[in-house]
């Protein structure tokens, strides 16, 4: 146990701890994009999950890491505009809307590995983040990652575009009546908040090479906690996302070292941490105030 | 059905043959009609499970994790009595078991919103990892037989008799189903508990103001809603395995938002949908020969998609009136 306490200050677990962090903190980036203008995004779980499958085979047939993130950001897009088709456009309820998508974002993938690989349980090694050398800082895909973190944050909250996405969550009426169209903004935000979740997703299969059924394991979800705990704010739920990743390293070393503790409860470990920390962070959180509500 | 044509056509094969063999297949056939009831109840209780909580405002995503919790302990105790106990004693027992073990799983999100404010979402989906994982623990370390992920067999008074149906696994959890349909739609019908569940689902402000608990009924719907989805252990391990496999079942109390939506959350109109997706259900496994299964799970939730796309815009165009 002390063994495992004591590689938390060494440098290898403080990288894996950002390569795990990436995935979350792409969704939760994507999460509070949508949120804020104010279409709740349950259905982040089924963008990355999406956007780990088209990597990975993208990857394999284009040959290159670079395919993959595009075609994981495209994955990531496809889903969110069929999402926001049936919130936006049809007006249905966005938490159903939201489970059912990333039902069948689960049920696409499976299907699709299926034929496409029939006699595999995952998708063809691909070129995977290997490809560039050792560590986080070798791969460029983690700086396109760093990149999209500081420029969505700096959108939400400094430029012209950010105001009207945060102006169509908290008010819709107003910013209409200013000329806004809300269902226009609230659009870009949701396929913004895909591509991300996309990229989120890619970095998942190209970490691993390859694509396994269910491989974002309630990602998805606990990217949506880190939007609430960092109440909306996208620097704010980076900073959540690193510790979910942290939990996820540290188990992942519980599980090598085998420190005693079942792996059947040390897997628990990052869902019993959200489930604690959204009891004690929320506090005074408010959310958008138009959060879940479909506009005209 | 136009994109699931599209799809099958993907996996080189026959729309018609497909829809043909999963109609003839199930209600064509004593033994396809007693499969299609055997999948329907466990999703007549997760269907429930949703709807109780749903009217109260509040959604249950959790139904998965809280079926399992109930299967696990209606086999545990089924497993455990002493085998020369009567049927009238066993029988409730192992109910109860169930009911309580997925009560619990579901009153922990409902006291975390009563108390914190953490949204019942989150906390549902999370609990469904967390259950996941503390069953398989405490099979591996306790119950299950060596080499499997299965438990000891239940004694057989705590067993729900088949109906026959030409050796299908219909079975008596169905009348337990029905009966509890008929309970939820006592509740939220005839009693005071259930309408102030239904006030504090549409107005809490004003179900504070009128001196209803709003936290009251938020946990208790909570408990109710994961008691009924405990149930489902009434189908899997009293009606036909005979003991809890773990994973087996999984994706019934995903489907239970389905069946509820599908349902209108009232009682009748879940048994009806549950039919309707216990078709789908062993249809998808009837032709599974021919496209895989998992293509049946995007069909359900393409339905889910195009029923709440379909039925906002209904509303809208009501709304708006005669032109």
């Amino acid at each position: 146990m002390i063994d495992v306490l004591a590689k938390i200050f060494t440098y290898p677990f403080w990288v894996a701890l950002l390569a795990a962090t990436v995935p979350y903190a792409m969704a939760a980036l994507g999460g509070s994009t949508s949120e804020r203008s104010g279409v709740i995004n349950i259905a982040l779980e089924g963008k990355l999950v999406t956007g780990a499958f088209c990597a990975s085979v993208g990857a394999f047939y284009g040959g290159s890491v670079y395919v993959g993130v595009l075609a994981g950001i495209a994955g990531g897009a496809a889903v969110a505009a069929l999402y926001a088709l049936i919130v936006i456009r049809f007006r249905a309820d966005q938490i159903v809307a939201g489970v059912a998508i990333n039902m069948m974002a689960y049920g696409l993938t499976r299907f699709l590995l299926k034929i496409s690989f029939p006699d595999l349980k995952s998708t063809q090694n691909s070129p995977d983040h290997a490809s560039f050398g050792h560590g986080v800082f070798a791969n460029p895909v983690f700086w396109l990652a760093v990149v999209c973190v500081v420029g969505v944050t700096i959108m939400i909250t400094r430029t012209p575009f950010g105001l009207r996405v945060r102006a169509v969550g908290d008010h819709p009426e107003a910013a209409d009546t200013l000329g806004v169209s809300v269902n226009r903004i609230r659009w870009m935000a949701v396929l913004l908040a895909g591509m991300l979740a996309g990229l989120g997703g890619a970095w998942l299969s190209l970490d691993l090479g390859k694509f396994v059924a269910e491989m974002s394991g309630g990602r998805g979800y606990i990217a949506l906690a880190a939007v609430i705990m960092g109440r909306w704010r996208p620097l704010a739920a980076v900073a959540a996302c690193l510790m979910f990743g942290f939990a996820e390293t540290l188990m992942v070393e519980m599980k090598n070292a085998d420190v005693g503790v079942p792996n059947e409860l040390v897997e628990m470990f990052p869902y019993l941490l959200t489930m604690v920390t959204l009891a004690g962070f929320l506090g005074a959180a408010r959310a958008p105030r138009a959060l879940g509500k479909p506009y005209r | 059905m136009a994109l699931g044509s599209v799809l099958i056509i993907a996996a080189q094969q026959s729309p018609a043959r497909v829809y043909w063999t999963m109609i003839s297949r199930t209600w064509g056939s004593a033994y396809g009609l007693g499969e299609v009831l055997h999948r329907a109840t466990p999703l007549i209780f997760t269907g429930l499970s949703v709807a109780i909580a749903f009217r109260a405002g509040l959604f249950n995503i959790g139904a998965e994790g809280q079926m399992v919790a109930g299967s696990m302990a209606a086999a545990l105790v089924g497993g455990s009595l002493p085998g020369a106990t009567p049927m009238v004693v066993a029988l409730p027992c192992c109910l109860v078991a169930a009911m309580a073990a997925g009560g619990v799983a579901g009153a922990v999100p409902g006291v975390l919103k009563a108390r914190f404010g953490a949204h019942e979402v989150i906390n549902t989906i999370m609990l469904n990892f967390i259950i996941a994982s503390l069953v398989l623990w405490l099979g591996n370390r306790f119950f299950f037989a060596s080499e499997t992920t299965h438990t000891a067999p239940i004694i057989a008074a705590a067993q729900l008799p088949r109906f026959g149906l030409s050796g299908s696994n219909a079975n008596a959890s169905l009348v337990v189903a029905l009966l509890a349909a008929g309970a939820v739609w006592y509740l939220f019908a005839r009693t005071r508990t259930g309408y102030e569940w239904r006030v504090v689902g549409h107005n809490p402000a004003a179900a504070e103001a009128g001196g209803i608990s709003v936290a009251g009924a938020i946990i208790g719907s909570m408990a109710v809603s994961g008691a009924v989805a405990g149930l489902v252990g009434a189908n899997n391990v009293l009606g036909y395995k005979h003991y809890f496999e773990n994973g087996y079942g999984a994706g019934v109390g995903f489907m239970g938002t389905a069946v509820a939506l599908v349902g209108r959350n009232h009682p009748a109109g879940i048994v009806a949908a549950a039919l309707l997706f216990g078709t789908l259900s062993h249809g998808g496994l009837e032709v599974s020969r021919y496209v895989a299964k998992e293509l049946v799970d995007v069909l359900q939730a393409v339905i889910i998609l195009a029923l709440i796309a379909s039925s906002a815009e209904v509303r809208r165009l009501q709304q708006r009136g005669p032109a």
